[in-house]
Order: C-alpha cells, then sequence, then structure tokens
C-alpha cells in the first residue's frame, strides 16, 4: 500500500493520510494508491501537512507496517526512550521496528 | 565569560522578532515550506523524524550557570524533559513546536543565547578547547578569538548562503582538544619565532562522506588581520566551491580539487584586495573581548591536596580529572555516559543540577566538550570530594572519560531522518559489556565513536575505534574502523572489512581490545598498539 | 521582472541588459547581467560606462551575487546594482548590505513585508558594501 506521512505543521507531530485527514496513529492510514500525489499536493497547499511523503507498506496483523525501518520507527517513536513513544506501556513495542 | 553589551543583546532581540514575523508567515501561508526552511534552518530549527528539533548554540562551548539553568528549564517547558549535548558543544532538543519555537528564542535571548545559524549553509557555532583558560598549555585562551569570530560570522551579509555548512575550530595549544584540523577552517593560536602572537590557518577538513585532514594554508596571520583573512577564506570558497552536488559541496572539495597551493595562492590575492577595504575591527576589540576572559579570583596559595581514601572518588580523579594551570585547582569533567544511557542526554534536573554546581564549584562557568561531556573549569581541590559527592548523588558520577565507556554517538535512527541505521543501542551495549571497572581500566584511554551514517555527526572517522551505521537491503549494518585519532596526530580510521549485525559488532569491539590488550607493549595505549601492529592482526581476528 | 524597490535617485536605465560573454564584444554597452557562475571581476576595466549591473538569482539559496556585488562595490562601481530573479523577502537585509540598490523579485513581494525587512536591523556586526558604521566601529569610534 501506498501511505502517505508527514508532520503537523505547527506542533510537528509526525502524522498519517487516513482518508479523509491526518492522524497521529499509523494503524488508520490508509492506501492512498494512484492519488497520492494529488492528495499530498492538495493537502500540503491547503498547510493541513507539512513536508509530506509517500511510503511503501503494508496492513500486516492488524497493524500497518511501513516497508522501511525508518518509518517504523517514525511510527513508534524512539526505540530508547520508549516511554516517550506511542506506546509507553508495552515492553516488547520495540521490536516492532526490527 | 563574555557578556552581551547592548549592541549583542539588541541583535540577538531583533533575531527573535524577525523569527517571530518569519514563522507567522509560514503559519499563514505566505511563506512556502521551501523558503521557510532555509530561514529556520538558520535560527537551529530541523523537521525531524519525530518532531521538530531545535538546536542551541553553546558558542565555543562556554556557559553560565544561569544559561545551564535554562537550558534545564527549556526542556521542561517546552520539550520533554531532557536535551542532548552534541559533537559540537551545541544543545539539542527534540520535541518542539513551531508555534512555541519564538518564545523559546525570546527566553533563550533574555539569558545571552541564541540559536542563531546552527544550521543551514553558513558559518556555524565556532567550537574550542573544552579546557580554555585553565589548561597549563595554552599559549592565551582562545576563547576571546572565537568570539571576536562569532560576532564577524553572525548574519554576515555576504556569506549566508553559501554552498554548504561551514564549521570553524579555534585553539591556541599544541595538544588539540578541538579536532581542529577536521574543520572547514581550523586555527590555532601560535606565537612566532619573534615573541609575537597570531594565527595559524588550517583549510579545508571535515569528516562526512569524505574525511579530510585540513593543511596549513597560512602559519602566522597577525592578529590585526584575522578578520580579514578568514574573510578572504570565506569569499573564495563563496564564489568557487561546487554548488552542483551537495555531498561534494563542502569547502574540502574545493581545496582538494585546486590543490592546497592554489586555494591559497587564491585566498591570499583577495587578502590583499580586502586590506583595502577597512574591514577588520581594531585591536581595541579583541583587547576588549579579552577583559571577559581573565583568570577567576583564585585563592592564592589553595591546597594541592587531595584525600583520597575514597576509592570510588579517587578512580574518578584519576579518570575524569585534569591538572589546572594554577596551583589548588583541578578541571573536573562530568560524564553524560553513565553505563547503558545515552550519550550526551541529560534532564532538566541534571542540567539545574549542574548548574548549581557550576555555580558553587567553578566560578558560575561550566563547558560542553564535542565528546559529549561538561566539564567544570576551575574547581578548587579543597572543593573536589563535595563536588563529587554531588555529582554521585544525581547519577553524574560515572568515572569513564575518555575511556571505551566514553562513547561519543550521534542520534542516530532513533531521532535522525537523515540516519540509515541506529546507533544508541550500540552506544549502550558496548557501553553494558565494558561496564566491568577493572575491564575499563585495562583497556586505558580508548575514543569510541559511531556515526547512524555517513554524514559522520559521531566523528566515527576520528574515532580510535569507529563504528558507521549503514542499511543493508532495509537491515542495519555496522562497518567497524580502527586508527582515527583527532588530536596533533590527526588521522583517519581504516575500515576492518565487511560489516556486522548490531550484537556483531559489539562482540567484534571486544575482539579487538582483546587482541590489543595481548598484543600491548608497556603503557601503550589502543592507538599506539594498532599503529605499531597494523590493521592485519585485527583483520584475521575479526574475520578468521 | 519589474523593479520592485530601487535605492537610487537617478533615472533608472532602460537598455537590455547583455550576458557577461556578450559584453566584451560590445563597445558600448552599459548594462550587463552577471549569472552565479559569471567573473565579476571581468567587469573592472568598464566599471566607469557601465550604468546597470543585473545579477541574477536562479535561487535564493546560491549566495554568489552577493559576492560578485560586494566585488564591484568595492571595485569603485557606482551605478544601478539589481538583484533579480529567486528574491525573497527574507534575503533583502543581507542584499543590500551587499551592495545592491535596487530589486526585481521574480515573484513580487509583499509591501508591507519588504518594508519591514529592510528596517529589520539597526545595528550590524560586519563592516559592508554600503558603508555601514559595524558595531566594532561604535564602540571605539
Amino acid at each position: 500500500m501506498k501511505i502517505l506521512t508527514g508532520n503537523d505543521l505547527k506542533s510537528g507531530a509526525v502524522v498519517w493520510w487516513d482518508g479523509s485527514g491526518w492522524s497521529l496513529h499509523i494503524d488508520a492510514a490508509v492506501d492512498a494508491g494512484d492519488d497520492a500525489d494529488s492528495i499530498l499536493a492538495r493537502e500540503s497547499a491547503a498547510r493541513r501537512v507539512n513536508a509530506a511523503y509517500v511510503i511503501d507498506g503494508e496492513r500486516k496483523d492488524g497493524t500497518v507496517r511501513p516497508a522501511h525501518i525508518k518509518e517504523r520507527i517514525r511510527a513508534l517513536g524512539p526505540t530508547v526512550r520508549m516511554d516517550l513513544s506511542l506506546k509507553p506501556s508495552d515492553p516488547t513495542a520495540a521490536s516492532w521496528v526490527i | 565569560m563574555y557578556k552581551y553589551d547592548q549592541y549583542d543583546q539588541a541583535m540577538v532581540d531583533t533575531r527573535v522578532a524577525e523569527f517571530r514575523d518569519q514563522t507567522r508567515r509560514r503559519i499563514d501561508g505566505t511563506l512556502s515550506e521551501d523558503q521557510f526552511k532555509s530561514l529556520r534552518l538558520q535560527n537551529g530549527l530541523y523537521l525531524q523524524l519525530h518532531a521538530y528539533m531545535l538546536r542551541v548554540a553553546v558558542p565555543y562551548g562556554t556557559l553560565s550557570s544561569a544559561q545551564m539553568r535554562v537550558l534545564g528549564d527549556i526542556a521542561d517547558k517546552y520539550d520533554r524533559g531532557y536535551g542532548h549535548f552534541t559533537t559540537r558543544q551545541n544543545i539539542q532538543y527534540n520535541w518542539i513546536k513551531l508555534d512555541e519555537a519564538p518564545d523559546i528564542l525570546a527566553d533563550l535571548a533574555k539569558v545571552e543565547m541564541h540559536a542563531i545559524q546552527t544550521s543551514g549553509n553558513c558559518i556555524r557555532n565556532i567550537s574550542s578547547d573544552q579546557y580554555a583558560g585553565a589548561a597549563a598549555d595554552e599559549l592565551v585562551d582562545p576563547r576571546p578569538y572565537a568570539e571576536l569570530l562569532r560576532q564577524w560570522s553572525s548574519f554576515h551579509p555576504e556569506f549566508l548562503a553559501l554552498p554548504r555548512k561551514f564549521k570553524i575550530a579555534v585553539i591556541a595549544s599544541d595538544t588539540d582538544r578541538a579536532a581542529m584540523r577536521l574543520h572547514d577552517i581550523g586555527i590555532q593560536i601560535v606565537r612566532n619565532a619573534a615573541g609575537e602572537i597570531g594565527a595559524a590557518f588550517y583549510a579545508g577538513g571535515g569528516m562526512g562522506r569524505t574525511p579530510m585532514i585540513a593543511p596549513l594554508i597560512n602559519g602566522f596571520v597577525p592578529l590585526d588581520q584575522l578578520i580579514t583573512y578568514s574573510e578572504a577564506c570565506l569569499r573564495v570558497y563563496n564564489r568557487y566551491g561546487r554548488r552542483d552536488n551537495k555531498y561534494k559541496a563542502r569547502i574540502k572539495i574545493l581545496v582538494h580539487e585546486l590543490g592546497k597551493e592554489e586555494y591559497t595562492r587564491q585566498v591570499e590575492e583577495e587578502f590583499a584586495h580586502l586590506l583595502t577595504q577597512d574591514i577588520e575591527p581594531p585591536l581595541a576589540e579583541l583587547e576588549r573581548i579579552k577583559t571577559y576572559f581573565t583568570d577567576p579570583a583564585f585563592e592564592a596559595g589553595a591546597s594541592d591536596e587531595v584525600d583520597r581514601s575514597d576509592p570510588d572518588f579517587a578512580l574518578w580523579i584519576d579518570r575524569n580529572c585534569h591538572a589546572h594551570k594554577q596551583a589548588g585547582y583541578i578541571i573536573a569533567t562530568i560524564s553524560l555516559k553513565p553505563v547503558g544511557g545515552i550519550p550526551g542526554d541529560a534532564s532538566a534536573d541534571q542540567m539545574r543540577r549542574m548548574a548549581d554546581l557550576g555555580k558553587q564549584y567553578s566560578f558560575d562557568e561550566l563547558r560542553v566538550t564535542h565528546a559529549q561531556n561538561i566539564v567544570l573549569p576551575h574547581v578548587r581541590k579543597a572543593d573536589l570530594y563535595t563536588l563529587w559527592q554531588q555529582l554521585d548523588a544525581a547519577g553524574l558520577s560515572t568515572p569513564n572519560l575518555d575511556s571505551i565507556g566514553d562513547i561519543i554517538a550521534c542520534p542516530g535512527l532513533d531521532y535522525c531522518s537523515l540516519a540509515n541505521a541506529r546507533s544508541i543501542p550500540v552506544a549502550q551495549k558496548i557501553s553494558e559489556r565494558f561496564a566491568a571497572q577493572d575491564k575499563l581500566d585495562k583497556i586505558g584511554e580508548l575514543k569510541l565513536k559511531i556515526s547512524g551514517c555517513i554524514n559522520a555527526c559521531g566523528h566515527h572517522h576520528a574515532g580510535h575505534i569507529g563504528i558507521l551505521g549503514v542499511d543493508r537491503k532495509g537491515i542495519e549494518n555496522y562497518q567497524l574502523s580502527l586508527g582515527g585519532c583527532e588530536g596533533a596526530d590527526t588521522s583517519l580510521g581504516t575500515i576492518t572489512g565487511p560489516g556486522f549485525s548490531e550484537d556483531g559488532v559489539v562482540d567484534a569491539v571486544e575482539k579487538v581490545t582483546d587482541l590489543y590488550l595481548a598484543n600491548k607493549q608497556g603503557e601503550e595505549r589502543f592507538l599506539d598498539t594498532y599503529r605499531r601492529i597494523g590493521m592485519a592482526p585485527f583483520k584475521e581476528a575479526l574475520y578468521g | 521582472m519589474n523593479t520592485q524597490f530601487r535605492f537610487r535617485d537617478d533615472q533608472a536605465v532602460a537598455d537590455p541588459t547583455i550576458t557577461v560573454d556578450n559584453f566584451g564584444d560590445q563597445t558600448n554597452a552599459a548594462a550587463v547581467r552577471l549569472e552565479p557562475g559569471d567573473d565579476a571581476r571581468t567587469l573592472l576595466p568598464y566599471l566607469d560606462r557601465l550604468k546597470l549591473v543585473e545579477v541574477n538569482y536562479p535561487a535564493f539559496t546560491d549566495g554568489r551575487g552577493n559576492s560578485a556585488a560586494r566585488i564591484l562595490r568595492e571595485a569603485g562601481y557606482t551605478g544601478e546594482l539589481r538583484a533579480v530573479g529567486d528574491v525573497i523577502v527574507d534575503q533583502l537585509p543581507a542584499l543590500r548590505r551587499s551592495g545592491f540598490d535596487s530589486f526585481a523579485p521574480s515573484v513580487p513581494m509583499i509591501t508591507a513585508d519588504a518594508e519591514a525587512a529592510f528596517a529589520r536591523w539597526a545595528d550590524v556586526y560586519q563592516a559592508d558594501a554600503i558603508g555601514s558604521v559595524p558595531i566594532w566601529k561604535k564602540r571605539h569610534g
């Protein structure tokens, strides 16, 4: 699937295109398919997202998994500070990025 | 240390107003991201893997306790309770919001701090020796020259859109504690045969993709021509540095492609012209700045005795303390590398703690080192034990300076969108593997540096042992190099061979240190043994 | 591109600019255009008759024009020095101090933003091409 990710302009928070807006949670990400570039252009121009780009990923085991480790870390948070990640209470969460 | 006059204060205040306006214009859409990007970078604001990241300048690594306290308060007020001290003596915050960034800069300006030109294609923070003003081996304190250069480089109208970033280091001792020759321009303040003080200029050093050691281009520039000569070096670079390829745009490529002689010839020609243009501040300005860098009120006749009966304290003195030029005083390094910790990180509480200790025990002054530690430069030996006890209580007493536990690591893929691999977990594992104190003692001085990508922010090329994270078909992989060195005998590390997995590279480091211990002669450091026996035995041990 | 800001009292030159390469062949051209890769010093023998030098900024991130402008002013050029192309508001103080006295951005600037930019900095740390009194001179006279 083609996943769109970017940052909220004001807060800098990492966001994922969920079909109608930008979500903080990667599991809400949808496949933008052939519309990826036009969505990016429209959403950037409206400043609803900043510095957005397209990545590959797949929906697997109930979660959306980016193809590259970099975006998996982006989705989760720094593996060395899981207390600051989106899954602070999950002791095994960091192994998901491998 | 330097104190702003009304002109300096007005400059940072104006900069805050300018950036506030630019941020407003970005948020309302007047500025596109492409236009805003170079403006925010020149105020230290990156858009990073997880959020905006702000890099605050610590000019030549010197800060007051009031400033360190504010750095801690900023971490609490605007970030997530911690900051990261970098290999260029700056501090970074990882969770900044754009609409709060102008307020952060305003808070910084109140304590004479800023984030001016800490990123972008401009002249960056000027770094220096972390023991400046305290070490016995310096000719003079290098920091007044660094301050003169800081002001010259700030908002310089000709050099705000260089081909690439530009990093300058200034030292004043033959022992190079600032990796001076691995900078775009390195300056050593020297004395000539006639006894006059001047500046030796080195140009074209750097790390990154193509590490190079800066050659000497002028052995003695008189002090009253320092700015003019610097301007000539920059103008030649601005005009002729490559702009076609981002990876070949640093001055090291220009010096390499022209050759040192031709680059020098062009600089000398421009220098001769610029000498007619009246751009040099009078020596009175340097003298004015120097008045802020006189010795603190050392106690005459302070005792050189230290009670070493506490073995943990004795170990910490031996590892982390360095001789001071003044009898009865000592230079103390606070390690930000606890075993298994994140190199260079400090919590807000730790920053405030260090601020208090700096105020109480070091004449209100602290330093940030390019090895990501903090120095208290002027500690009375009589106070050292009390200081150490307080550091110990705050988790800041790890006795590992310049040992294999004192790892330099960039933030890596955990934080940085440029990275190919994570660096911090590797540092943590190595730190834990070598945690046993007797092992650290046996190995002695060993500078291990880790970079998460070829940009080399971890300075791995200059590591006695260097580790470079790479992306091998989406899997993190680590190249090992040996024999780098950043001192007066600067050398670049040599890669051992094929890369390793994360666990594999930790094992590899242990094999390398075991081989050193088995072959060490006399008092040889790891680096000395490597230079004597060469790469072959290490290759054999690693790859069989 | 139209000149949007001009800090001169004299009449603007109407001549079309010619490139540096062609300039050498013509004996009476008074207006020339410098590209980032051109060497401004090739114009030094002709400064007396030059009335307009345009410096092109294909990208505002390419600061070679700033050196070109300063070199011309240092050599005594007193004619119009115009920054054209991808010139954005936030560069205006640096361009002005590099010696530019007119600006023809390819995308017109918001006048209020540009005026604010020109007026932003009361003082400067360095000597420059427009004779600003640097802070070090104010400190020591």
